[in-house]
């Protein structure tokens, strides 16, 4: 009993999650038909969970599940139907034992009070099943928590011979019996050889406990836990009881709701609630692949060490070896490397999955009929970006659904199926990942946003835009075309915050609509958040790397182009724009300010929708660089998103090119109301 | 066998420096600091490194150790002592700093090592208070042979919270103008 059980908790929580995941989209499936299968797959994660909760000692959750269990092993043998009212009820469990866990892995208390309820309807439809399957069963009558608790319980405890050479100890279990409370012990030594045949290794006591206080079986049978298969045990009241009737209804007894006992247990925060550690799940082809590449890794490695022979004798011949050798050692790095970054990527229907439930509450909610067709779920895409990615897809799930789809009547007035469609699909194009969420609704009526876009200033009201221009304004801040606010969405709070989501992480988003068809948005996203594809640039003295997707052009500067505000260069006029010239020496007070703009280079970078030229002094090469975290050992350095190591092992930082506009921006004011004052 | 009696030795050791720690010091002009060895990653000759825009001038820049982006500080700045150039004995100290959150990594670059020290929590005296604002980052003053040892808590001397951030900096200067 001292092995300390909550180590496994997280792997509990994870697999939980995951068992629910199972459960949900199953559930979804039932819907349309009943395959054996999926129903199997069901039971097999509900199965798991309550073993897994009883376990660990959640008894909360093992009970509430096992009710779930019952209704599920019915359906699974055909003696009840999937139909609506059951399967509505068991989401409600699934999402009731999410919460409930999530509590538990939190440390927090879970909220019972609807699990009993959600507990007491499963409870009945069971009743019903039993009613008609079963006309001799007694009817369920519990739930007045009269779970028989006697005071005193009589244990027989007959360890087998070998249950010494298990590692467990007899005395050690009577000695935590004793800690629940009054115990008496009586042995039995009938088996005991004479001292010369006996053997120290073999068990050949019995014991025969009595047991008071206000226990439940369970708290007892947790002791005997690591010893029930080598041992005899029985554990029974001895306060007398209607046994027969206990016996009949034991089964139904396990998922009573309002156990005292659990509720206890409930009650109890748990303070050492195990943090989310971050942990990942990765495929055994990954790691054997990584195996491999570190067996070649190990092989190159030797074939150079047997170049060592010391200079003396040192010829072309080795010379040319050692050139393959490097070769070979330049390939299993980088392919290494890419093994190790495919580590962090797993397939976006961990994302995905998640949306069939979705739709099919908004669908019902809003009493729309949508079907769901999702493509590219093996997709792969960084763990991390893909934490991100999901809040933005549900939002535009649900605009999808709540603006796109139309009503079924409106649908097939205009010569529609009455089902509208939402396409989720995921594929890799170059070094990103492209998901596309489209629907066959009623897209986005050009004039109604030009009009909506005018009315709140957006637009000049003269202005003549093409239609993708006028598409863009969806983005904008407070933007919404919705007549009618709903719980859904429309309160025109959204897609400038999924815009502004998918830019943090690298990413964009472009919408497509055509009037009556539907309307296509496609999210460009990088594979990874660990590295990027840099500019090299140095300024003054030192090596900048500028984020490739956020450069424009790079350009030199004509002079004649370059126009002054107050005596210091400001603005650049490119083709028929003119941008702020940023001049990065003073942004980064690196103190060595160019006398003149006309010896480098501008790169016009964009930044929240801003365009701005940066002053470089030289343009140096582009690569890949890995991003390694400043705040890891410093803190966050305005206008700088990281650093990275250069092929010279020297330290480079990475340009944050929004934060470099804000930082301008806030340096210019500075030096206005410097100069204001000066003034006055 | 033979290494039971080694580890007997080891625990009588143990047992008789309950409040003795070990003390790494170093040389700031010609003032002898300390700092927990057991805080201390390495000590590494002084590199070159890449200086971050818009910080203090104590902090030097960045450096790369062996993959980690490790922040390093110039104490003699960071004293306001006057700075001195880096010479063959000047060395970085990289310490590991709790933090509120989380343990950092950072060098300090110092004049030289010195030597290292058991002191006893008993010796240590507090420093006097003369109002410099350096005493908040000393935690006790140490006698070794005769000459002074300032123990230094490097959490607070390193604490990067308190390190000015280029927003906090710029608002003081317009405070400094009104």
């Amino acid at each position: 009993m001292s092995i300390d059980v909550s180590q496994f908790h997280q792997t509990f929580f994870e697999e939980s999650f995951e068992g629910l995941d199972i459960m949900e989209s199953g559930l979804l499936e039932l819907d349309d038909r009943t395959d054996p299968e999926t129903i199997n797959a069901i039971f097999r994660a509900a199965h798991s969970i309550k073993g897994g909760s009883a376990t660990f000692g959640f008894n909360e959750v093992a009970t509430f599940t096992h009710a779930m269990e019952t209704l599920l092993d019915e359906m699974r043998d055909g003696r009840r139907t999937a139909d609506r009212a059951t399967v509505d009820v068991l989401l409600k469990a699934v999402d009731c034992l999410r919460e409930t866990i999530a509590a538990l892995r939190d440390g927090k208390t879970a909220d019972m009070e609807q699990a009993r309820e959600i507990q007491a309807q499963m409870e009945t439809l069971l009743g019903q099943a039993t009613a008609v399957q079963d006309v001799s069963a007694t009817p369920v009558q519990n739930g007045d928590g009269v779970k028989g608790q006697p005071q005193t319980w009589e244990i027989v405890f007959k360890p087998r011979a070998h249950l010494l050479q298990t590692g467990n100890d007899p005395a050690r279990l009577i000695r935590e019996l004793e800690q629940l409370g009054a115990l008496k012990v009586q042995v039995n030594d009938s088996a005991l050889p004479p001292l010369d045949q006996m053997e120290p290794e073999r068990c050949y006591l019995s014991w025969r406990m009595r047991l008071g206080g206000p226990l439940d079986e369970a708290a007892i049978r947790e002791i005997f836990e690591w010893v029930e298969d080598d041992c005899e045990l029985d554990i029974h009241p001895l306060t007398p009881q209607p046994a027969a009737a206990e016996r009949k209804s034991e089964a139904r007894k396990e998922y009573t709701g309002g156990k005292p006992a659990s509720d206890g247990t409930a009650a109890q925060p748990r303070k050492t609630a195990a943090k989310d550690s971050g942990s990942i799940r990765v495929s055994i082809d990954k790691i054997d692949h990584l195996i491999n590449m570190v067996g070649e890794l190990v092989i190159t490695q030797s074939m150079m060490g047997n170049l060592d022979g010391g200079f003396e004798d040192f010829d072309v011949n080795r010379l040319e070896k050692l050139r393959e050798g490097l070769a070979l050692l330049e390939r299993n790095t980088r392919e290494l490397q890419e093994s190790v970054m495919r580590i962090r990527m797993l397939p976006i229907s961990f994302v995905f999955s998640r949306f069939p439930r979705m739709v099919h509450d908004l669908s019902q909610q809003l009493g729309k009929k949508v079907h769901l067709e999702m493509s590219g779920e093996q997709t792969e895409l960084d763990k991390t970006v893909m934490e991100k990615i999901g809040d933005p897809l549900v939002h535009l799930i649900r605009n999808s659904i709540d603006h796109g789809i139309e009503p079924p009547e409106a649908r097939l007035a205009a010569g529609k199926p009455e089902a509208g469609t939402v396409l989720l699909h995921a594929y890799h194009k170059g070094g990103n990942i492209v998901i596309e969420i489209s629907d066959d609704g009623a897209g986005f009526d050009r004039d109604k946003i030009l009009r909506k876009a005018k009315e709140k200033g957006l637009v000049e009201e003269e202005a003549q835009l093409p239609d993708d221009k006028i598409y863009e304004l969806i983005f904008q801040p407070g933007f919404s075309t919705a007549d009618t606010v709903s719980d859904v969405s429309g309160r025109g709070v959204g897609m400038d915050v999924v815009r502004r989501n998918i830019r943090e992480l690298g990413g964009n988003v472009e919408v497509n609509s055509r009037h009556g068809q539907g309307t296509t948005f496609s999210i460009r996203l990088p594979l990874t958040l660990a590295i990027l594809d840099g500019q090299l640039v140095k300024i003054g003295d030192e090596t900048f790397i500028i984020p490739l997707v956020s450069i424009v052009e790079s350009l030199q500067i004509k002079p004649e182009y370059v126009n002054s505000i107050a005596g210091r260069p400001q603005l650049y006029k490119l083709r028929d724009e003119f941008i702020p010239i940023l001049c990065s020496h003073r942004i980064f007070n690196l103190g060595s300010a160019p006398r003149s703009l006309s010896n480098g280079l501008l790169v016009v970078i964009e930044g929240s929708g801003h365009k701005a030229a940066l002053y470089v002094d030289e343009l140096l090469g582009q690569q890949q660089v890995v991003i390694k975290s400043l705040e890891t050992n410093f803190q966050r350095v305005a206008g700088i998103s990281g650093a990275t190591i250069l092929g010279d092992g020297t330290v480079a930082l990475i340009l944050d090119v929004e934060g470099l506009v804000h930082l301008a921006r806030q340096q210019g004011e500075i030096d206005e109301s410097k100069s204001i004052r000066a003034v006055a | 066998m033979s290494s039971a009696p080694e580890l007997v030795e080891l625990d009588t050791n143990k047992s008789d420096s309950i409040h003795t720690y070990q003390f790494l010091t170093f040389m700031l002009a010609e003032e002898e600091y300390g700092v927990d060895i057991l805080r201390v990653q390495e000590i590494k000759g002084w590199d070159k490194t890449t200086p971050i825009p818009n910080t203090p001038p104590y902090i030097k820049g960045v450096i790369n150790l062996r993959g980690a982006i490790v922040p390093i500080i110039d104490l003699r700045q960071r004293f306001g002592m006057e700075a001195a150039p880096y010479g063959p004995t000047t060395v970085v100290i990289v310490l590991k700093i709790s933090g509120e959150d989380r343990e950092r990594t950072m060098g300090i670059v110092v004049d030289a090592v010195s030597d290292v020290y058991n002191i006893s929590i008993e010796e240590m005296k507090p420093a006097p208070d003369f109002g410099g604002i350096d005493v908040e980052f000393i935690k006790g003053l140490a006698t070794v042979d005769e000459q002074m040892v300032i123990i230094l808590d490097i959490d607070r001397l390193l604490d990067v919270s308190v390190i000015p951030t280029m927003d906090e900096r710029a608002s003081r200067t317009i405070g400094t103008h009104s």
